[in-house]
Formats: C-alpha cells, structure tokens, sequence
C-alpha cells in the first residue's frame, strides 16, 4: 500500500500548495512537538496540594467511584476486607502483579484469598495501583506492563485501585509528564484514564451502572506519603 | 453503506409520522442538550479551551501530511503497523487480509463511524468473518439491521419497547426466553451475553477519537468500558480511523479530550480514555500481540486548502445535531448516509457527490446553533449555503426552483422594483387574509401549506414599517 501512502502525502501537500513533507514543515512539526507546550488548563486543575486531594475526591464521587482515605499502605488489605464485607462482595481478589500490591500484609485478612496476573471471566474482585490521580475530574491513570494487568481494569465487576497522595495531581498534563518521567522513552502499550465506574446511556438516554466494564469502582486514597 | 439520500423529503415525511420516533427524539433536547450546558456553565475556561482546540486543528492540517508520517513513525517504532488506504474498498480488504492472518472467525468491534463509512459489517459477515458489536447502542442496531441515527448514541431513535422486542426476539434462540423491560435489566442481559465473546474473539476492532503524533498513539472514549475488552483480548488490534484524528502531543491530545465530553454528553470526562501504542511488550502481562492502525483518505486529502477543509477539525462529538431543530424533527436515518445532522449534511454531499446529496443542505434552517454549539467552531451554514451555491451551477437544483431563484435576484438587484412589488404583494396578501388572519391553502406555497398555515402579512412591508418608525 506505499503507492496509497504516497498518493494520499502528495495529495494534501497539493491542497497546501507546497511539496510533500517540505523541510519548512517537518522543521515546524519538530519544533511542535519537542515543546510540549500547554494549552489552557483549568484553574481548577492548579490548586495547591491539599486542595488538589479534596478536589479529586469529590470528582471522582460525583462520577460514582467511592472513596476512602487512609493513613497508611500497611492498612489497605483492612481497608480492602472491610469494603468488601460492608457491600457483601466475594472475598477472592485478584492483584495486579505489583510487588507494591503482592508485597503488602495480606496475611492480617486470613478470610481474604489472594491472586496475581491477569484475571479470567470468573474474577470478581480486582485490585489495581494507579500511577496518578487527577484531580480536575477525579481521574485515575494506570498503564500497562510487566506489573500490571490491563484487562483487570475492566473484567472485574469490582474494580479497586490504591493511589497514594503524591501522586494526586491537578490536571492532565500534570499525569502524563509523571509518566513521561516513569517510562521514559519506551511508552507502554496501554494507558487507561478511568473515571468512575462502567455506564452507558444508550436505552432512551436513561444512565445505567455496569454497561461492560466493573460495576463498581473503589479508590484507596493513601495519605501518608506526601513526599 | 447504502444511501438513499434523494429521498430525503420522503424520508422526512415519514420519520414526522413515526410515533416511536417522534418520542425517542423527544429526549435528545432535554438530555444532551441540557447537560451539555450544564456542563459547559460548570467550567469557566470552556470557551477558551474551544479556541485552543480549533487552533490545534488548524496547525495540524495545515502540516497534515507530516503529522501523518510521524504518526506512522512512532507507531512503527512501538512494534506496530500503519496501512494507509485511499478508499472504503482497500481498507475493507486491508482489514479482511488482517483478519485471515490470524485465522479469525469472529472479531468484537468497538464503535466506529468509519467502519460505517466502508460499510466493514457486511463485507467482512460476507467473507466468513463475524464481527460482534459490542458497544450496546451499536449492538442494539446490529440485532435490528440498522444504521446508526446517531454519532454517539447510535440507537437512540429506539424507544426500550422496541429494543425490549429486539432483546426476545434474538436472545431466545440463546436460551433467554424471558421477555426483560426495564433498562437495568436489559443492559445485564447484553453484558452476560457479550462476555464469552470478548474472550473468544480473534480480533478486536476499534475505531479511534484521536491519533497522537508524539507517542504513535491511538485514542478512544468510551462509557461502557466495551473498546477496552474489545481492544485488550484479542490477538490483534486493529484501529480504523481517518486521516485528520492526529494531533501533535499529548497536551494538544488533553484539550481536545476536554471539550469532547463535555459537548458530547455533558460528562465532565468520559469514563475510559484509553491510549494504547503498539502490541503488548515482549514482558506484558496482556494485551494484544498485533497492533495496526488502518488510516482512512476516502477523498479528506482532496478537502484539504479548500473551503470543505474546515470540516476536517470535527471530533464527531454530536453537539450540532443535539441542538439542530431538523435533526430532531426527522432523526438521523432521513438523512439517507453515514452522518446526519448539520455535519451531514455539509459533510456527505462531498462523499456522495452534489447529485446524490442536494437535499442535504437544505436541510436546514440555517438557525446557527450547531455553529454556536460546535467545540471546533465549524462555519457548518456557511458550508452548506456552499453546497446550495456548488448544487445551483451545477444544474442539480431543480428548474422552477431555478427560475424563482433569478427571479428574486433580479427583483433583489433593482430596489425600486423590489419595494413596488414587495408593497403590492403584501397588500393584496394581508387584504386576502384579513378574515382569519392565515392560509391554509395559496397558490404555489402548497410546500408550506401541506404541513402548517401560512400567517398573513400586516399589510405593510418591513421597509416601509422601518421607514416610519425613523419618522
């Protein structure tokens, strides 16, 4: 198909009145895209620190996640058996093979059964670890890798991510520059922003929970690690 | 796809008549305009962020042709492949060859207005390839043989009676003979059915919001969490999307995903936005072990530098015809071909040529909301009067209609003339009237007669009004 892509490059170089991929312009593309410039951004994406949590909590609760913020990474499998009991969820969890999640004490909810990788069909319950939070609409940002299982967020009915306090940011760009620093020049395959739980409109425009993705979302709001 | 835009007046008429019809559009008003707004008042930089977002556009297609190599570059680089194909037929096939190398039988679909633009259902049912749709408007419409009517809401012409019929036609044969009729029920039963077919697919196909230069990514927006499944599971991805979704960087990819929802179905943000670049890594844990992005011309690439080339920046959120009186009175299926509303009708004369398209831009009352309400700020009236001027000297617009047009010019040219016949037409007209005030019949106006009265005039023309009011 190279003679497609030559005829479709000369074509709208023909519209622009100028030769295919000039040099005045691949110079300006360069130029565009090594400056990373920033458009607007919301105010509301540039609050300080503490603001920037209050504010992605009630975001992500005004698009139907739940939110807990607790104090320490050490008390999240309680945090994680005590929502589970409290909404009558099953108890069997599959991890996101994080050494972050599989390391932690699991061993204080004997009534818990723990497993890791990518989940099947019969999976109920998956716990997951965001690289951010955003604060601007409540926003998780999780990618794909060696530690992390992109199908968990979305197979699972109940969907728990942990995000930790440092790495609640205002707005967007904030996120992805966090992950530029992360992954440096090898971008994962998959990077998901998730907003509250699976919905859809499509029957009469009537807003409906749990279209294909999880049900329910839970954040684990970690708050001590304010570095 | 097929269409049958040439009886768009037909189509309309009947769509007006359609009681199922006339109460599903009734909530296009309320809710997607309606929370639009909402959602517009509850960010004060909105107008800004539009402004930002059209000058996006605006410098990528004004570089189009390098953003679209880069593009391929870093696809290329993250282990995927780019296939660039100038019509519906060759990414039909492109696609079909795709699906054979990894022996597919079926492959799930993410919702996509360019596979409706090929027409890929069909083509590829025919050639021993089932495709699934998964997002549940679209599957709603495959169950009942349909074209979306909609951009984003593809079943939104169905009232839940019909899709509670369609639901107990198809599911019995799958062992659900119940008959479900209310909303949460019926979304449990599409979601337990397309699980296992998630799982199963050969091939995911998803369409893409936005492709990104800086990254060789591709972009989706979903509610329902389905174009994940559908792009995750499978062995291969496949993206089909058209040449003018890239956008340089990130930033650029954040401005425009910020207006998107918000002019779309009034959310603050969609609930998945994924970006996905290239096959799962030698150590992933899932994903797809092929990645290729089929890019889509049919005919953009010739838009370019000319008038038309302002349609290029639309992000096919909906906005104009959520808010276009036509689109709400007649629904999307009377437009006849693959984008109704305002954007149709400025958009698919060009692909199905002036002919085929005339009624398309009249179909309009050139009242400018979905100019107003457009995140990109498309002229779409000023496109479609192009497309009345483009039908006129090309002889398509039919000869009465020809001869009133010269007419009016020549009177419109010569204003003594003008305001003579103005006053006696008037005159006679409101002297006529004067009993009930309107017509239900007159002498060649039985186009607007047929449908509503024609109220009489006052008796005086609007100049010789304007004039005495300055005296």
């Amino acid at each position: 198909m190279s003679a497609a892509r030559t005829a479709i490059l000369n074509d709208i170089a023909r519209g622009l009145g100028r030769a295919p991929l000039d040099p005045a312009a691949q110079a300006a593309v360069t130029r565009r895209i090594d400056s990373r410039t920033r458009n607007t951004v919301p105010l509301r994406g540039q609050l300080p620190a503490a603001e920037q949590r209050d504010l992605f909590v009630s975001q992500a609760q005004a698009m139907g996640a739940t939110v807990n913020r607790i104090g320490s990474t050490e008390t999240i499998p309680d945090a994680i058996a005590d929502y589970l009991a409290g909404h009558n969820l099953p108890t069997e969890l599959i991890l996101s093979p994080d050494p972050d999640l599989t390391g932690l004490p699991w061993q204080r909810r004997p009534l818990l059964s723990i497993k890791h990788g990518a989940p099947w069909p019969t999976d109920m319950v998956g716990v997951a670890l965001a690289v951010a939070g955003v604060a601007e609409t409540g926003t998780l940002v999780l990618h794909s890798g060696a530690h992390a299982s992109t199908s968990l967020n979305f197979t699972p009915d109940t969907h728990i991510v942990v995000v930790h306090g440092s790495q609640v940011v205002g707005a967007y760009e904030d996120a992805f520059d966090m992950l530029r620093a992360k992954v440096g020049p090898s971008w994962p395959r998959t990077v998901n922003l998730i907003t509250g739980p699976s919905r859809t409109a499509d029957i009469e425009q009537t807003l409906i929970m749990g279209a294909h993705g999880p049900r329910r979302l839970h954040v684990i709001l970690v708050e001590n690690q304010t570095a | 796809m097929n269409f049958q835009p040439l009886d768009f007046k037909a189509n309309a008429r009947k769509a007006m008549a359609d009681p199922n019809l006339r109460e599903a559009l009734s909530r296009v008003q309320t809710n997607f305009s309606g929370r639009r707004a909402e959602a517009v008042a509850r960010l004060p930089e909105f107008d800004q962020l539009r402004h930002d977002a059209r000058a996006i556009k605006d410098h990528v297609l004004a570089h189009l042709d390098v953003y679209l190599e880069r593009f391929e570059q870093k696809v290329v680089e993250a282990g995927g492949h780019v296939h660039w194909c100038r019509t519906p037929r060759e990414a039909r096939e492109t696609i079909l060859s795709l699906c054979r190398k990894v022996e597919a039988k079926t492959c799930t679909k993410g919702k996509s207005m360019i596979a409706e633009e090929i027409a890929l259902n069909p083509f590829l049912a025919a050639n021993g390839v089932q495709p699934i749709e998964t997002d549940l408007g679209e599957y709603i419409i495959q169950l009942a043989d349909e074209p979306p009517s909609h951009i984003i809401g593809p079943a939104v012409h169905k009232t839940k009676a019909q899709i509670s019929d369609l639901f107990h036609e198809h599911h019995a044969k799958l062992g659900r003979t119940q008959r479900i009729t209310d909303e949460q029920g019926l979304v449990n039963e599409a979601r337990e059915i397309l699980r296992q077919k998630y799982f199963d697919a050969d091939v995911g196909i998803t369409g893409a919001n936005l492709l990104v230069a800086e990254t060789g990514s591709s972009v989706i927006v979903t509610n329902e969490g389905n174009g994940d499944l559908t792009q995750t599971l499978p062995k291969m991805h496949i993206v089909i999307a058209s040449l003018e979704k890239v956008v340089p960087t990130l930033e650029d990819a954040c401005t425009i995903l910020r207006v998107l929802a918000r002019s779309a179905t009034g959310q603050e943000f969609s609930v998945y936005t994924t970006f996905s670049t290239g096959p799962r890594r030698p150590d992933d844990v899932d994903g797809p072990g092929e990645y290729h992005v089929v890019l889509l011309d049919n005919g953009r690439s010739a838009m370019v530098g000319t008038v038309l080339g302002e349609l290029l920046r639309c992000i096919r959120c909906g906005a104009c015809m959520n808010h276009c009186p036509v689109y709400q009175s007649v629904g999307g299926h009377a437009y006849g071909w693959v984008y109704p509303g305002p954007i149709g009708a400025a958009l698919d004369p060009h692909f199905i040529g002036i002919e085929a398209g005339q009624h398309l831009p009249q179909a309009s009352t050139f009242c400018g909301r979905c100019e107003e309400v457009c995140p990109m700020q498309i002229p779409l009236p000023a496109i479609m009067r192009h497309w009345r001027e483009q039908s006129f000297s090309a002889r398509v617009t039919p000869p009465l209609q020809r001869y009133a047009i010269r007419l009016w010019a020549m009177a419109a040219r010569r204003p003594a003339l003008y305001r003579l016949g103005a006053r006696l037409a008037m005159g006679a007209l409101a002297l006529a009237g004067r009993g009930r005030g309107r017509f239900a019949r007159l002498p060649l106006a039985g186009g607007w007669t047929a449908g509503r009265d024609l109220p009489a005039p006052a008796g005086r023309t609007f100049q010789d009004q304007w004039r005495g009011a300055r005296e």
